[in-house]
């Protein structure tokens, strides 16, 4: 049975996945991410990580990805994406050899090692049964393991996570009066391919 | 290979980071360029958890506790940037943002 509820969800992620990297509309794209992380979640339930599946659906498909789409609705990048044309020469086909090269070089270890090398886990297995005969809940073995072996590890997350939205919040806040220009790329008009010799002979006197 | 077993997962977890990897060389958008990255760390994820259930160990699961953490930091400054880039240029592509270059 889990071996069914396993190729159904890996189809699933791989379909979205395969359609997020070849679809020309971003929001084609985030939606196709949704599928791919909802396929995650189901896999993360078929080996009992009941909390991480939760955390997936709540955080992935319901935080990050809603971001993706506000951020592309925001921006009004909404369009879609001409994909026929290849601006650099031959970055396509280097491309997808090295994803294959990635690929194979995977896949050798895995089949090589049998997917499996280490001993299994006497501190802290999943199985663990309680005081009382049953099981413990994955969200409880968690929390134990977190909040004793890696409780600074914890506390680091925690300051990450508040410098990473203080940093967004200055970032992306609108900033009143004369915004310094990017500077524009010299050659792409005729004034700054001026403005640009007319600096540099400045320097040079 | 019967059985459920991790070395499915990891096949599976190869798979998917690699079409992230290929996605993210190919693509010049840079929003979905961030979604391929999540791709790769969700392709990680997989693997750790796969591993877990393998080896009986909730160790990967936290691991796994962690990446999300930072993946969604990542993703808020990641896209804050490209906010800001945004605003002042319409319609960048990642080959637009070259003024770093020498």
């Amino acid at each position: 049975m889990t071996e069914i509820i396993f190729g159904i969800s890996a189809f699933i992620v791989l379909v979205g996945s395969i359609g997020v990297v070849l679809s020309r509309n971003p929001v084609h794209a985030a939606l196709f991410l949704i599928q791919a992380l909802f396929g995650v979640a189901v896999l993360f339930l078929v080996v009992e990580a009941h909390f991480l599946a939760a955390i997936q659906v709540i955080v992935y498909a319901g935080a990050i990805v809603i971001l993706f789409l506000f951020v592309i609705m925001l921006l009004g990048v909404d369009r879609y994406e001409d994909l026929r044309v290849d601006p650099i020469m031959g970055q396509r086909p280097l491309a997808v050899v090295a994803g294959a090269a990635i690929f194979g070089l995977l896949l050798a270890v895995i089949l090589s090692v049998d997917g499996l090398t280490g001993e299994a886990s006497v501190t802290s297995p999943i199985d663990r049964v309680g005081p009382d005969g049953n099981s413990v809940a994955d969200a409880r073995q968690l929390a134990d393991t977190i909040f004793t072996d890696h409780v600074f590890a914890f506390e680091a997350t925690g300051l990450l996570l508040t410098v990473a939205v203080v940093g967004a919040v200055v970032m992306a806040r609108k900033i009143s009066g004369d915004l310094q220009p990017l500077p524009e790329i010299p050659g792409q008009n005729g004034e700054d391919a001026e403005l640009d010799e007319a600096d540099d002979a400045e320097v040079g006197e | 290979m019967g059985e459920l077993s991790a070395t499915w997962y990891l096949l599976l977890s190869a798979a998917v980071f690699s079409i992230g990897a290929v996605g993210l060389l190919v693509r010049r958008n840079p929003l979905i360029m961030f979604m391929c990255v999540e791709l790769m760390l969700n392709a990680v994820n997989l693997a750790f958890v796969g591993m877990a259930f393998g080896l009986n160990d909730i160790g990967g699961q936290v691991a796994v506790f962690f990446v999300m953490v930072v993946a969604a930091a990542e993703v808020v400054v990641g896209l804050a940037i490209v906010v800001a880039i945004m605003r002042r240029r319409e319609g960048t592509t990642a080959d637009d943002l070259s003024v770093l270059r020498g």
